[in-house]
């Protein structure tokens, strides 16, 4: 049974894309990544999430319910496999309703694809293999209690998407709410003059 | 960072592969092989030296699984992903190569025995006409601990030459010589597992987000725990982004801003003058020597608001464990010792060294940067740590390689001297092994005239490099999981590299060519080794008593206990993970202060150069790029150079992102696109280094270097930026500020003369 889940921290992820690199070396996919690294926006920061399938709970994977063909399958664990090859029609049917943008479809071989969490790993006790590569643990693989013990952050499983809210298996990461350093409080501790604490309206960089 | 890839590009590549040098792919093959065995190594490609396991099925590397390991736990960056890719790639050399008819003919295919004896006849024809001495060695870090000591050994006693130096003068050579005289050690007084101790972590210089990934899980680990992030860097990196306070720093004026923090820290009272009494000295200069770096000042010097400073200064000053991560950020310079010293002074005078998760910690680069640099590949150093002007070190070695003392070469030219040797043909051939001087040293078009020079210049390296390229002999190696050996990472963590594969076609390992030479020069007797492991049971001997000493280490000690800190001086003895617990390594117990002033970079912006230009990594390359670039994931995200620019320095000159533009110092000009972005300083635009040929940012790097350590000034220089369509001017200068009377000495030296930099007092114990 598996009892661990993914917590994806985009304020940890450096973009160093060692996530696709190594769910490449996957065998069950070998040579393609089910994980993307995208910038937000470059022009305005080096900011970088991954993105991987969600494992939507409730409602229960769009993807699986949308499918005629029932070639989605859903384990007990509640995670939602990748198209059976001998059940796909390639209708893409799944492609359009997944709220995450996750499943990919390759034309070649008329199948669609995407993450199942390393099943064949997780199934065994071992982590998937993009949180074991990730060096940064932007992407985590654990309970939610064990996350809670270990890692600051909220850890959110409920995505708005207009008036239709998505459960998923898969944890976001926000920042916590009240972590930012103040810096005017520490200078006024350290009583820096009246004019140091007021705030100057510059550039970052003089 | 990579380049933007959005997903809706249509021809965004999923499926990646291998990568020729003429960018053909070629398909996976056999993508279901099952291993039928897991070797259990390490990563080649940076310093950390991560665990993991190689998947082998019939004696070809197939794939990679994960180890957990103490210091990685099991995390990959991508490059240790993809590694074991070069293992089976088809552009690595298989056969011996030579120039038979001279500079002009093409490199052709020959035996071993006729590039070696064609390599050893010219060496004794030039040896007995010119010296032993016109012979030299430039060898690298990048290789096993066994190849790094054979390097120097094969240096000394196989040529019989004195200049004998390697590729990390240009990396460490800075934080190793201040290391070595303020704690009388070189080398990490932490283990990475430490950092997730420390309560306030400052990073200085480098993008440890990029550089050294793995290290930001630790990072992470603290802040978990409430510690505090101060990241100095005239770019936002990765690291920057979410940190604390981030300091802007003008690029090369570091000093300003920690001689102002430890003035807060001396002016708030939070010095630990017990500390200070007992465990250091020098420290009345020091503190009387920051005393003018108010937070004004330094605002007006590094480029960053006082308020900012001080802010900085303030959660340093009261962390209970601040612990300084410092990189080549601040060693590439021509005051790269002082930078490190400074840092060091900060941390003396709050008493933490030698604290666990608090103090400073030297982030070393280069896949066996740490190992390479003490078993006696360095230009006055001898194995263990032993200096070359040490009468009883000399005779110590001369005693192991059964040499007369006599016979033992003195002290050679630096790396970055050597060109200059070769260039004036003092330096007749060399031999080149683990390093690609090309894209690495700055400068290049100097570096090219000076390879040109020598006839012959034979190169080992498992891929086609540009240095191969000019060289007249070229010999096969191998990649790091062809041979056995051992490595020393970053934390002075001695590990060991085991085979997974055969080398391909007629490659040899490193060692075993060295051998082979030195038996065709006569000197056989002295490199009778026929496995690594006797090579690395003489290294143990050569070493004992030195500081590295590695005497108690064995292969079998390794593998039992996850790797063993040095020093390691006996057979019982666990190894060293802390340094400096109760004593530095000084003979009287103490850590050396040292008063830093601020200095300018050896070259400022001017009105035809407005720009500083520095230099730096990229998360997907190693070094000079000739392995990375050769792996087509890695390749794929960052496939060409760039030139980052802040929107309010390119809107004036009328560049826009993605336009080709061109970047030009008083050596040289490239072309290269612009990634206009708010993430760098204004005044300063970054190109990462990886590439080589046109695309090689040491077309414009400054080769001046420190006085002492002889590092170049990579990180900081004077450059202009302008539009293809704007024709380029000629002439013009840049602020000097190294002249004809301040610039540094260079070889030779008298004796001595480099002993109080890099040598390391003897210790009382």
């Amino acid at each position: 049974m598996i009892t661990g889940t993914m917590f994806i921290d985009p304020s940890r992820c450096i973009g160093c894309r060692a996530c696709e690199a190594a769910c490449r070396e996957c065998d069950t996919h070998k040579g393609e990544s089910m994980i993307m690294v995208d910038f937000i926006d470059r022009r305005e920061s080096v900011a970088t999430q991954p993105t991987l399938c969600m494992h939507c709970e409730d409602p229960v994977a769009p993807c699986a319910q949308v499918c005629p063909a029932q070639a989605i399958l859903i384990t007990p664990e509640g995670i939602v496999q990748q198209a059976d090859p001998s059940r796909c029609i390639a209708c893409r049917n799944c492609v359009y309703a997944c709220p995450f943008g996750v499943p990919k479809f390759d034309v070649e071989e008329r199948l669609m694809k995407k993450c199942n969490l390393c099943y064949d790993r997780t199934v065994q006790g071992l982590q998937p293999w993009c949180s074991q590569a990730c060096p940064t643990d932007a992407l985590w693989f654990g309970t939610f209690e064990q996350f809670k013990d270990k890692r600051t952050g909220r850890p959110i499983d409920v995505t708005g998407f207009g008036t239709q809210d998505v459960q998923t298996r898969n944890y976001f990461v926000l920042p916590e709410r009240v972590d930012k350093l103040d810096v005017l409080a520490l200078l006024r501790e350290v009583g820096a003059p009246a004019e140091a604490t007021a705030v100057r309206e510059e550039a970052w960089v003089l | 960072m990579s380049v933007n890839k959005d997903i809706f590009e249509p021809d965004r590549s999923f499926n990646y592969d291998l990568q020729t040098e003429n960018r053909t792919f070629i398909e996976w093959h056999e993508a279901d092989r099952v291993p039928d065995k897991l070797v259990d190594t390490h990563c080649a490609f940076c310093g950390v030296q991560c665990g993991m396991y190689l998947k082998v099925a019939d004696g070809h590397v197939i794939g990679v699984e994960p180890r957990d390991y103490p210091h990685n736990l099991g995390s990959l960056c991508p490059k240790g992903v993809v590694a074991y890719q070069q293992v089976e790639h088809p552009d690595r050399l298989r056969y011996p190569m030579m120039r038979r008819n001279g500079r002009s003919s093409p490199l052709e295919r020959v035996s071993w025995d006729e590039a070696l004896d064609h390599v050893t006849s010219r060496w004794r024809a030039i040896q007995a006409e010119h010296g032993n001495d016109a012979v030299a060695v430039y060898s690298g870090s990048s290789m096993t601990n066994e190849k790094c000591y054979l390097a120097g050994k094969f240096a000394r006693v196989g040529l019989r030459t004195r200049h004998v130096d390697y590729n990390g003068r240009l990396c460490m050579s800075s934080s190793a010589a201040a290391y070595a005289a303020a704690f009388g050690i070189d080398r990490a007084p932490l283990p990475m597992p430490d950092i997730e101790l420390s309560d306030c972590i400052v990073v200085d210089g480098t993008n440890v987000a990029e550089c050294f990934p793995i290290v930001m899980q630790w990072i992470w680990r603290a802040r978990d725990r409430g510690a505090r992030l101060i990241v100095i860097d005239p770019r936002e990196t990765p690291i920057a982004r979410t940190a604390d306070i981030w300091l802007a720093v003008r690029p090369g004026y570091d000093i300003a801003i920690v001689n102002a923090m430890l003035r807060h820290v001396i002016h708030t009272g939070r010095t630990d003058d017990a500390y200070i009494a007992e465990r250091t000295a020098g420290w009345d200069a020091v503190r009387e020597a920051v005393e003018p770096y108010t937070p004004e000042m330094a605002e007006r010097v590094a480029g960053i608001p006082a308020e900012r400073l001080l802010a900085a200064a303030e959660l340093y000053a009261r962390a209970k464990a601040p612990l300084i991560l410092h990189g080549k950020g601040i060693e590439h310079s021509t005051h790269g010792v002082d930078n490190c010293q400074a840092l060091i002074n900060l941390a003396l005078a709050r008493g933490m060294v030698g604290k666990p998760g608090a103090g400073t910690m030297m982030l070393t680069g280069q896949g066996n940067g740490q190992g390479g640099r003490e078993v006696g590949q360095k230009a006055a150093q001898l194995p263990g740590y032993r200096h070359i002007d040490v009468p009883e070190d000399r005779e110590y070695i001369a005693g192991v390689w059964g040499i007369p003392e006599a016979e033992l070469p003195g002290e050679g030219a630096a790396a970055t001297e050597m060109v200059h040797l070769m260039a004036s043909g003092e330096i007749k051939s060399c031999m080149i092994m683990c390093s690609n001087l090309m894209v690495s040293l700055p400068d290049n078009a100097v570096v090219q005239r000076a390879l040109e020079q020598l006839e012959p210049l034979v190169v080992i390296d498992f891929f086609m490099s540009q240095t191969a390229e000019l060289a007249d002999v070229v010999l096969p190696g191998t990649v790091w999981c062809e041979d056995e050996g051992t490595t020393t990472n970053l934390e002075g963590r001695v590990i060991r590299i085991k085979s997974a594969a055969a080398p391909p076609g007629e490659a040899r390992t490193d060692w075993e060519i060295m051998c082979a030479i030195a038996d065709r020069m006569g000197r056989g007797a002295f490199f009778p080794f026929r496995t690594a492991r006797e090579i690395f049971d003489e290294l143990r001997v050569a070493s004992k008593g030195g500081h590295a000493d590695y005497y108690g280490i064995t292969w079998e000690k390794i593998d039992a206990q996850q790797g063993v800190f040095w020093p390691c001086p006996t057979l019982d003895h666990p190894g060293t993970p802390r340094l400096f617990t109760e004593r530095f390594a000084h003979p009287d117990g103490r850590a050396r202060m040292r008063p830093i002033a601020h200095q300018p970079p050896a070259e400022e912006p001017s009105e035809d150069y407005p720009f500083r230009l520095t230099s730096g990594r990229v998360v997907y390359h190693y070094l000079s790029g000739n392995q990375t670039r050769r792996i087509g994931f890695l390749f794929e995200q960052a496939p060409e150079p760039w030139v980052e620019i802040h929107p309010r320095a390119a809107e004036p000159l009328g560049i826009h992102d993605q336009d080709r533009v061109r970047v030009r110092t008083p050596r040289g000009s490239m072309e290269l696109k612009a990634l206009v972005v708010p993430t760098v300083r204004p005044d300063t635009i970054f190109i990462p280094f990886h590439y080589s040929h046109e695309q090689s940012v040491n077309q414009l790097t400054n080769p001046a270097v420190e006085p002492g350590v002889k590092i170049p000034e990579y990180k900081v220089c004077a450059a202009a930026v302008e539009r293809l369509d704007v024709a380029p001017a000629t002439g013009g200068a840049a602020v000097e500020n190294l002249t004809a009377e301040n610039r540094p000495a260079m070889f030779p030296y008298t004796v001595g003369e480099t002993k109080a930099a890099a040598k390391p007092q003897r210790s009382a114990s």
